[in-house]
Parts: structure tokens; C-alpha cells; sequence
């Protein structure tokens, strides 16, 4: 029998703009090294390139070479992999829990992390063994712990997603309040200043080192969420139906939960709490691709990326000689098309 | 398929839910579940699909514990639909239905062209295919119970598990789904609150407080005694001018 209508496979992914990825991506990362106070043509960032991967001998000013392979080259690969990662620990969250305001800050990581780094920076913790990245992620595994173990607690009472949403609520406001504590008591108005910018996002101390960390995290968490795909759409009735659905819901949701939390946890550490974009990007992403993971995962991690690298590209040239805090551009652009959603979302219901 | 509880409880903060139920589920009968709200069919259907854990007793698939199986396994074998499972999602129903080829999908065994087959089988056997593309947002309540029971089709199960199905819809889809559930060719436990309806199925099981207190063909269960005990009304059957079957007719008590 011959089908009338041929339609897609429906949860299969369509091919021809996934190879279109990498293009895209390697796009956005020429634009985020080219563009900046300084602007460097593309030919002499492409020469950088050959020279340091494979000893081409281009001659190219010394200065650009130095710009961009240790400075700005660096810069875009760490926003991207947050990029990728935030808006992925959002898809994840969101699709788990089945809340449209889930975001990769939700189990209390990112008001974990600040009182980390406020207790690195002005109490002094760790007396300079351990650097305020350090500090930022022990707090936000200290307060993700906490918040599991809260919402544990809690699971008797309620159903999972539920106790986890208000865990990590009680969890966030009580660092929150630990942070203002500290900052209140203790910190210099400068200290309080320079907190303050961390807390919103920074790409400005970004080096190699965090490079060599922030991809492989991204491609863990990438390649995670690709692999429980199906899991993750069996979600859609609730998790009641993707047990039924043969979904062991208990480990699938503690690995997909834990690693998204240590995606966030090393993203936070290394660049501050940048927020929307794992809030906006998997809604915006749904709009475009739809709610199926097969698409939505690769689409929301590529959006989040270029997003980013976007995002700080603005945030270094939108003033002339000063550099915004990065969390201040995305909620500039993010808040607006999060109106927009809330809006739509009203309009549907 | 043999689906077996045996001695089943279930208790939830200190509450009895379900109280020593045994029962076995036989290939190819329709069985229903009947009782008064809260009497617990809803979590003996959930035992059953192993989505909780019993307190006390064990149910068994052909003699082995659900307990000791994967989920994955259970999956390909048993599906539940559930009272109203909604989603906030923009998928269609073509979508929606694919979900039930979960079990059979892994990250080393991608969607094939015999999935799609399930799928349209599935979808023709509760009429929907014309429906594929609509948006679930856009269907109504009978629709989309239709498109659960396509869903839970596609997993080829072996026993279907229905909960309450034919709740909110209007007279005329009642009919159809129950038609329907009674043309597939699997075993069926379905949870119903109309007991004329119950009427129609192989056997009945009553449930009242937590235990079973009947079980056996309706015209042996479902009696005016058994019903004022259970139900509080009281009950007249009466004969079917048109085929002779037996009616149930309720009058609230004096």
C-alpha cells in the first residue's frame, strides 16, 4: 500500500541544515574574533589561523596575531560553548520538568556560584589557594547539592518536578540572601563593584585554559542530551507516560539533571551568571523547529552559540572603550523576546 | 499474555489505597474495572503497569515479577492511558503518536520505515489518520483520547491498560471508543465509571474502598445488591427491546 501524504520521519532529525551547523558556527566565531575595538580583516585572522595550526609562515602584524589567537579566538570559543550549554541545560530542564520557566539557574546554581566567588573574593576563603572560578564552583555545587537534597526531602508530598522547582527556589533565595550577607558586612565599595560585573558576566578574563575546559563540557553535555533524545520527547505527556512509555524516569532524570547542573556549574564558574539564554533560546528554538529533541537539541545548541558570540561582540562595541557586562546585553535582547513568548503563551492557553 | 496480581496493596502517607487484590487478567478479554471515585482503580492500573511499586503483593507477566523487568521491557508489552495527559507542546498528531515507538528506539536503533508503519497502523485503527497533521492544541478531548490510545497502539503492547477513557467526551465518542477498544485484537483493562457500559466487557471487577469485591462476568457481578452495597443506589435491570441485553437502571436511595 502506498502512503497518500509522505511525510518526514517524524522524531528523525532533517539532515540538510545540520551540516549547515559547523558553517554557521565557524562564521560566527571569524565574526566574533574580527569585530572589536579593533577591527581585523578576515584574511590576516584566516593566516593567524594557518600559521598557529599548521606553521603556514604568513607574515602578519604582530600585534593582530596576539589579538586574536590570544585574546579574542579564545573569547568566541568560550562564549560559544556557554552559548551551547546554557541553551541546552534549558531544552533539558524545560522538557524534564515540564516548565516553560525552567532555565539552567533554576536548582539554585547560579546564586550558589556568586556566594562562592563573594567568599573566595572578600572573605578571603581558601587564603589565594583557590581562584575566585574555583570558589564560584564549589558554591553552586554546594548549592545544587543542597537543593536535590531539599527537593528529596520534599518528593513525599508532591510530584518530582514540582519539589525540585520550589527546592531549588528556597535554595536560591537562601544563598542569595548568604551572598548579600557577605557583600553587606564585609566587601569595599570597589569589591562590591567588581562582584557586581562578575555576577552579570564577563567574557573579558577568558584565556585558552578555559577553553580547553569549556569544550569539552559543552560537547559532554552536547552529546548527553543527544543520547537521551527520545527520553527526553517521552517527556511531553509527563513523566508518568514516559514511564509507560518504557522511560526508567528516575536515573534517566538524575543523569540528564546532574550533568546539565555540571554543564551550568563550569560555565558559571568560568563567565558569571549570564541569564536568558537558557530561558529564550529553547522557546525560540521550539517556534522555529519544533518541540521534537532530535531537531531542538542540535538547533538550540547552535542558537545558543551564535547568540552568545553575538552578544559579545555588542557588549565590546556597543560603547565605545568599555566592555558591558555580557548578562546585560543578552537580558537586553532576551527580556523583550521572553515578554514576547509570555504573551504568545497567554494568547495559546 | 497473562497479566497476575496477586495480593496487591498499596498505601500512600499512612492511607490504604489498596487492599489485598488478586486477580488474574486473561488473553484477549476485555476487562473492567468498576467503582465508586477514590475506590482505587486508578492506582491498580498503575500497579499493573508497574509505573508504582506495591506495598504488599507482586504483579506478574506470565509468571515473572513486573518488579524484575526493565522498563523498556514492560513498555513493549503493557500500555497505559491515562486520564487526561496533556501537554503545552506545538506537536502534531502524527508526532505524538510516533512517542509510542519509544521502547523499540535506542541511540543505536534509529527510526525506520516499519516505525512509520506502527505509526500509520496505529493511526488507522483509531481513525485519526486524517488527523496526522493537526496540532495537538487544536484537537478536541475525544480526539485527543483517540490519539493516546493510537500512541499507546503503537507500542504494540500486548495488554492495554485504559483509565477512565471515555471521561468528558460526549455520547457519540463514548460509543466509538468503546466499539473500537473492543475491536482490537489485545487484551484490555479499562477503568470505566459507566457501569452499562461495563455491561459490555468479558468480565468486571468491582472495586470498593481499596479491595476487590467482586469479579466475574457482569450479569453475576454487577447486581442490585452488589450495587447498593457498593454504590449506595439502587438498581433495576431491565431487558433491551431491541436486542434483549440487560439494562441497568439507577434511582437515588429513599
Amino acid at each position: 500500500m502506498s502512503r497518500v501524504i509522505s511525510l518526514p520521519a517524524p522524531v528523525a532529525p532533517r539532515l540538510h541544515w545540520l551540516w549547515l551547523t559547523p558553517l554557521v558556527l565557524a562564521i560566527a566565531l571569524v565574526a566574533g574574533t574580527a569585530i572589536g575595538e579593533t577591527r581585523i580583516p578576515v584574511d590576516t585572522i584566516l593566516k593567524v589561523l594557518a600559521n598557529r595550526l599548521w606553521d603556514a609562515g604568513y607574515p602578519v602584524d604582530r600585534i593582530d596575531a596576539g589579538i586574536v589567537w590570544s585574546y579574542r579566538l579564545s573569547r568566541a570559543i568560550v562564549a560559544a560553548c556557554c552559548g551551547a550549554g546554557l541553551a541546552l541545560t534549558g531544552v533539558v530542564l524545560q522538557a524534564l520538568l515540564r516548565n516553560a520557566l525552567a532555565d539552567p539557574f533554576l536548582m539554585g546554581l547560579s546564586a550558589g556560584a556568586s556566594t562562592g566567588a563573594v567568599a573566595v573574593t572578600v572573605l578571603g576563603l581558601g587564603a589565594g589557594a583557590i581562584g575566585l572560578s574555583a570558589g564560584a564552583f564549589a558554591g553552586a555545587a554546594l548549592a545544587f547539592g543542597l537543593v536535590v537534597v531539599l527537593a528529596h526531602a520534599a518528593r513525599r508530598g508532591m510530584q518530582a518536578a514540582g519539589a525540585i522547582i520550589l527546592a531549588g527556589i528556597a535554595g536560591a533565595q537562601l544563598f542569595n540572601a548568604l551572598t548579600a550577607f557577605m557583600i553587606a558586612k564585609s566587601a569595599s565599595a570597589e569589591q562590591a563593584r567588581g562582584i557586581l560585573f562578575w555576577l552579570m558576566g564577563s567574557l573579558s578574563g577568558v584565556r585558552w585554559d578555559d577553553v580547553a575546559l569549556a569544550v569539552p563540557t559543552a560537547l559532554v553535555g552536547l552529546g548527553v542530551c543527544l543520547w537521551y533524545m527520545r527520553a527526553l520527547d517521552a517527556f511531553t505527556f509527563g513523566a508518568d507516560s514516559a514511564a509507560s512509555m518504557g522511560v526508567a524516569v528516575r536515573p534517566v532524570r538524575g543523569v540528564l539533571i546532574a550533568v546539565t547542573a555540571l554543564v551550568t556549574a563550569v560555565m558559571v564558574s568560568m563567565v558569571g551568571a549570564i541569564g536568558f539564554v537558557g530561558l529564550v533560546i529553547p522557546h525560540a528554538m521550539r517556534l522555529l523547529v519544533g518541540s521534537r529533541h532530535a531537531r531542538l537539541v542540535p538547533a538550540s545548541a547552535l542558537a545558543g552559540a551564535v547568540f552568545l558570540i553575538g552578544s559579545d561582540i555588542l557588549s565590546r562595541i556597543l560603547v565605545p572603550g568599555q566592555v558591558l557586562p555580557i548578562g546585560v546585553i543578552t537580558s537586553l535582547i532576551g527580556a523583550p523576546a521572553f515578554a514576547l513568548i509570555l504573551v504568545r503563551g497567554a494568547g495559546r492557553a | 499474555m497473562k497479566l497476575t496480581a496477586e495480593h496487591l496493596g498499596a498505601r500512600i502517607h499512612g492511607r490504604t489505597l489498596l487492599d489485598n487484590v488478586s486477580l488474574t487478567i486473561r488473553p484477549g478479554e476485555t476487562f473492567a474495572l468498576v467503582g465508586p471515585n477514590g475506590s482505587g482503580k486508578s492506582t491498580l492500573l498503575r500497579l499493573l503497569a508497574g509505573l508504582r511499586r506495591p506495598t504488599r503483593g507482586c504483579v506478574r507477566v506470565d509468571g515473572r515479577p513486573l518488579a524484575h523487568l526493565k522498563r523498556r521491557t514492560i513498555a513493549r508489552s503493557i500500555a497505559l492511558v491515562e486520564q487526561q495527559a496533556e501537554t503545552s507542546d506545538r506537536l502534531c498528531v502524527r508526532d505524538a503518536v510516533a512517542l509510542g515507538r519509544t521502547p523499540f528506539l535506542s541511540p543505536l536503533r534509529p527510526w525506520t520505515d516499519e516505525d512509520d508503519t506502527h505509526v500509520d497502523r496505529a493511526l488507522d485503527d483509531v481513525d485519526m489518520r486524517s488527523f496526522a497533521d493537526r496540532l495537538w492544541h487544536t484537537l478536541s478531548g475525544g480526539e485527543r483520547q483517540r490519539v493516546h490510545i493510537a500512541r499507546a497502539l503503537a507500542q504494540q503492547p500486548r495488554i492495554l491498560l485504559l483509565d477512565e477513557p471515555t471521561n468528558h467526551l460526549d455520547i457519540q465518542h463514548q460509543l466509538s471508543i468503546l466499539s473500537l477498544v473492543r475491536r482490537l485484537p489485545v487484551t484490555v483493562v479499562i477503568a470505566l465509571h459507566d457501569l452499562n457500559q461495563a455491561m459490555a466487557c468479558d468480565r468486571v471487577g468491582v472495586l470498593d474502598a481499596g479491595r476487590l469485591v467482586a469479579l466475574g462476568p457482569p450479569e453475576d457481578v454487577l447486581t442490585p445488591e452488589r450495587l447498593w452495597q457498593t454504590f449506595r443506589v439502587q438498581a433495576d435491570s431491565i431487558g433491551d427491546p431491541q436486542d434483549g441485553r440487560r439494562i441497568l437502571r439507577f434511582r437515588q436511595a429513599p
